[in-house]
C-alpha cells in the first residue's frame, strides 16, 4: 500500500471517530434528541470499503450509519444539520441519524430496519448488471442483520443472478445486547456464504489494509462475473449501542481489551512505524479533522429548522415519467 | 371495437411498456416461461429475453426488496407478488422501505416501482390466497393503491401506474382476469381518478374492483324492477384517493352505499364513509350504509364462499335499506 492511500484513509477514519465525538457531545446536551449509535472502532471497514469505490458504485448502510456516509463521502455540515433535524440537512431534517441518504456520492441510504438495506443492495446490483457496467454495490449491515430473513433470500437471490454486490458483515459482536455467540452458532459468519454457493471470506476488520487489501479482491470476484461476496469485517463496538447504553451485558476488562485494538491507533502506530510519518503528521492531520468537525457541527447549529408547513411535502414526486408509449406492432429492436 | 379479457389487456399493457423503455424490466415467480401464476406475462420473455423478464426464487422479500431497490438507482421495475396475501412475507420492504424513503430521505430520491398482484375471492382458493388487503396498504403514507374493475381500466391504469415515480400496488382482482370488455390496441392511459360507472339520481353506490360488476348488476335490477335509479361510482385508487366526484355524487343523491368485498370492519368503506359525511354531511338524508365480507377469513366450501363474498342481492338490499331509511323518518 503506498503512503498518500493509506494517509488518507487514516485521516477519514480520524474525521469519523471526530464526527461521533461531537455527535456524542450533541446528545448530552439532547439536541440531537433521538439516539445516537456511534461507529466508534469500526472505522476501518467503512474507510477501507469505500476507498475503492466511485460515487456510481452504491452503497447500503445501516442505523450505525455515519461513518459509511462519510467515507463515501458525505458532507459534514449537512450531515450534521440531518442529526439536529435542520432544513439544510441532508434530507431536510425528515430522516435524522438513521436514515442519511446521499445519491451524489451513491449512498443510497442508511436503514432503521435491521438487514432492511441488504434487498436494496440487491436490486442495485440488478440495476448495475442490468445496465452493463463495471460498477459494483456494497452492502453494510451488522452481525444481527445476518439473522433475519432479508440476509438469507438476497444472499441467495444475488447468487443465481451473480450480481455485483459485496455483502460486508460488521462483526462487532453485539446485537444490541445479544453477543454474537448467543445468536449464532457458527464461529464464522462467513461461513454462511457456502450455503450460497458464493465466496466468502472473514477479515480482522480493526486493520484497515487488511480489509482494503481484501475489498481489492472481492471486487475483482464480483467484476468478473463470479457472483456476489460475503466479507465478515470481525470488529468491536467500543461504544454501547447507542449513546447512553448502561452496557450491563458486557465487562470493562472486555472493552478495554478491544481498545487494544483500536483501529485509528493501529494505523498511526502503522505510519510512524512502517512509512517513517512523523507524530507532527499525525497530530497535525488529528487537529485538522477535529477542526474541521467542529466549524461543522456549529455551522449546522445556526441553520434553521424545516417549515412546518413542508411537513406534508415530499411524500410523493407529483410529476409523471416522459415515455413515449409505443404500441406493440412497432417493435423496437 | 374488439374486446379482450382483462388478462389480455393487462399482457398488452406489459408489452407495450416493455417495448417503449429499456428500464422496465420484471420479477417474480415464474413470470417468464410459465406466464405467471396471474397468467398476464406469456409472451414476454420470448419478446424481450430473459434478462429482462426474470424468474425468482419464493423470496418474497428479496423480490420487493430487489424492485426497490432498483427502482432507487434508475430502473423502472415491475414486480409481480403472485397474491396479495404474500404481503407477509415481504411486508418490511413494502412499509418501511418503498413507502418511507422518498419521505424520509427528503424528496431527494424516487421509487418509480410497480408491484402487480391479484387478490379476491370467489374461486375456491381458500383463506391464505383470498383475501383483500387495500384498507392495509391505503393506511400506509406512500405508497399508492390502484384496482381496476375491468379490462379498459386495466390497461390504461397500468401504463398510468409504470410512468409514475412513486410506488404503486397495482391489485388486480382474480374474478376479473376473464371479464372482457372493450379495449383499444393502442397505448393510452387512464388515470387515477374516480370514475362514474352509470349514472343515477336516487343513490350512490360508492366501490371498486369486482364490486363495481355487482353494483352494475344491482343497479339494472333495482332499476327494472323497482324503479330505483342507483349511480354507480368506481374507485380505481384508493391512494391518491380522488373524493371529489364522490362527494359530487351523494350531493345529487343524498344517499350513499359502499361496497367492498374486504371485511366491512376496517375496511375501506370506513375511511369512505368518514370523508362523506365529512364533506357531504347537509346532503345526506340518511346512514351510509356499507357492504362488505364479515369477519372472518375467506372459507373453502363453495356455499360457505358465495355467502362470504358480497353478491347482488345484498348489495340490493341495503340500497332499499339506505331509501328506506329516508321514507320512514320523512
Amino acid at each position: 500500500m503506498d503512503r498518500q492511500t493509506l494517509l488518507n484513509m487514516f485521516r477519514t477514519m480520524v474525521c469519523i471517530r471526530e464526527f461521533e465525538t461531537e455527535a456524542i457531545e450533541l446528545a448530552k446536551s439532547n439536541a440531537t434528541r433521538a439516539a445516537i449509535h456511534t461507529y466508534n472502532g469500526q472505522e476501518a471497514i467503512a474507510v477501507g470499503v469505500c476507498a475503492h469505490m466511485t460515487n456510481k458504485d452504491y452503497i447500503t448502510s445501516t442505523h450505525r450509519g455515519h461513518g459509511h456516509c462519510l467515507a463515501k463521502g458525505a458532507n459534514l455540515e449537512k450531515m450534521f444539520a440531518e442529526l439536529l433535524g435542520r432544513e439544510e440537512g441532508y434530507c431536510k431534517g425528515k430522516g435524522g441519524s438513521m436514515h442519511i441518504a446521499d445519491l451524489s456520492t451513491g449512498n443510497l441510504g442508511a436503514n432503521g430496519i435491521v438487514g432492511g438495506g441488504i434487498p436494496l443492495a440487491t436490486g442495485a446490483a440488478l440495476s448495475v448488471q442490468l445496465s452493463n457496467s463495471k460498477n459494483f454495490v456494497v452492502s453494510f449491515f451488522g452481525d444481527g442483520a445476518t439473522n433475519q430473513g432479508s440476509f438469507h433470500e438476497s444472499l441467495n437471490l444475488a447468487s443465481i443472478w451473480a450480481l455485483p454486490v459485496i455483502y460486508v458483515i460488521e462483526n462487532n459482536e453485539y446485537g444490541i445486547s445479544t453477543k454474537v455467540s448467543k445468536a449464532t452458532n457458527i464461529e464464522n459468519l462467513a461461513d454462511r456464504a457456502a450455503a450460497y454457493g458464493i465466496l466468502g471470506m472473514s477479515v480482522d476488520g480493526n486493520d484497515v489494509v487488511k480489509v482494503y487489501d481484501h475489498m481489492a479482491l472481492a471486487i475483482d470476484h464480483v467484476r468478473s462475473g463470479k457472483g456476489p461476496v460475503l466479507v465478515e469485517m470481525k470488529t468491536y463496538r467500543l461504544a454501547g449501542h447507542y449513546f447512553g447504553d448502561n452496557q450491563n451485558y458486557r465487562t470493562r476488562q472486555e472493552v478495554d481489551s478491544w481498545k487494544l485494538k483500536d483501529p485509528i491507533v493501529n494505523c498511526e502506530k502503522r505510519l510512524q512505524m512502517e512509512y517513517a510519518v512523523s507524530s507532527e503528521t499525525i497530530n497535525q492531520i488529528k487537529a485538522e479533522e477535529t477542526e474541521k468537525v467542529l466549524d461543522a457541527s456549529a455551522k449546522a447549529k445556526l441553520m434553521s429548522e424545516p417549515d412546518v408547513d413542508d411537513l406534508i411535502e415530499d411524500l410523493y414526486d407529483p410529476d409523471f415519467e416522459e415515455i413515449t408509449w409505443i404500441p406493440i406492432n412497432n417493435q423496437k429492436k | 371495437m374488439r374486446k379482450i379479457s382483462m388478462r389480455e389487456a393487462i399482457n398488452e399493457a406489459l408489452h407495450i411498456a416493455f417495448n417503449s423503455d429499456d428500464r422496465v424490466f420484471m420479477i417474480g415467480e415464474d413470470i417468464a416461461v410459465y406466464g405467471g401464476q396471474l397468467r398476464c406475462s406469456y409472451g414476454l420473455v420470448e419478446n424481450f429475453g430473459p434478462d429482462r423478464v426474470r424468474d425468482t426464487p419464493i423470496s418474497e422479500m428479496a423480490i420487493v426488496g430487489a424492485g426497490v431497490g432498483a427502482a432507487l438507482s434508475g430502473k423502472r421495475p415491475i414486480v409481480e407478488l403472485s397474491y396479495i396475501d404474500f404481503l407477509g412475507t415481504c411486508f418490511d420492504q413494502v412499509l418501511n422501505q418503498a413507502a418511507k424513503i422518498r419521505y424520509m430521505y427528503g424528496g431527494h430520491v424516487n421509487i418509480p416501482l410497480v408491484i402487480r398482484t391479484q387478490c379476491g375471492a370467489g374461486l375456491g382458493n381458500g383463506a391464505q390466497h383470498s383475501q383483500s388487503l387495500e384498507a392495509i396498504l391505503g393506511h400506509i403514507p406512500g405508497i399508492r393503491v390502484v384496482m381496476p374493475s375491468n379490462a379498459y381500466d386495466a390497461k390504461g391504469l397500468l401504463l398510468h401506474a409504470i410512468r409514475d415515480n412513486n410506488p404503486v400496488v397495482f391489485i388486480e382482482h382474480k374474478a376479473l382476469y376473464k371479464k372482457r370488455s372493450e379495449v383499444p390496441e393502442e397505448p393510452y392511459e387512464v388515470d387515477y381518478t374516480t370514475d362514474v360507472k352509470k349514472q343515477g339520481n336516487d343513490v350512490t353506490v360508492i366501490t371498486y374492483s369486482a364490486m363495481v360488476n355487482n353494483s352494475l348488476q344491482a343497479a339494472e335490477k333495482l332499476l327494472s324492477e323497482d324503479g330505483i335509479d342507483v349511480e354507480v361510482v368506481d374507485v380505481r385508487a384508493i391512494e391518491p384517493l380522488d373524493i371529489q366526484p364522490i362527494i359530487d355524487s351523494v350531493k345529487k343523491t343524498g344517499h350513499a352505499v359502499i361496497v367492498h368485498e374486504a371485511c366491512k370492519k376496517g375496511g375501506f368503506g370506513g375511511e369512505l364513509a368518514a370523508q362523506v359525511q365529512e364533506f357531504a354531511f347537509d346532503a345526506l338524508q340518511s346512514p351510509i350504509l356499507r357492504v362488505g365480507a364479515p369477519n372472518v377469513p375467506v372459507p373453502f366450501a363453495v356455499n360457505l364462499e358465495n355467502a362470504y363474498v358480497p353478491d347482488v342481492s345484498r348489495i340490493i338490499e341495503t340500497v332499499k335499506e339506505c331509501l328506506s331509511y329516508e321514507r320512514t323518518k320523512v
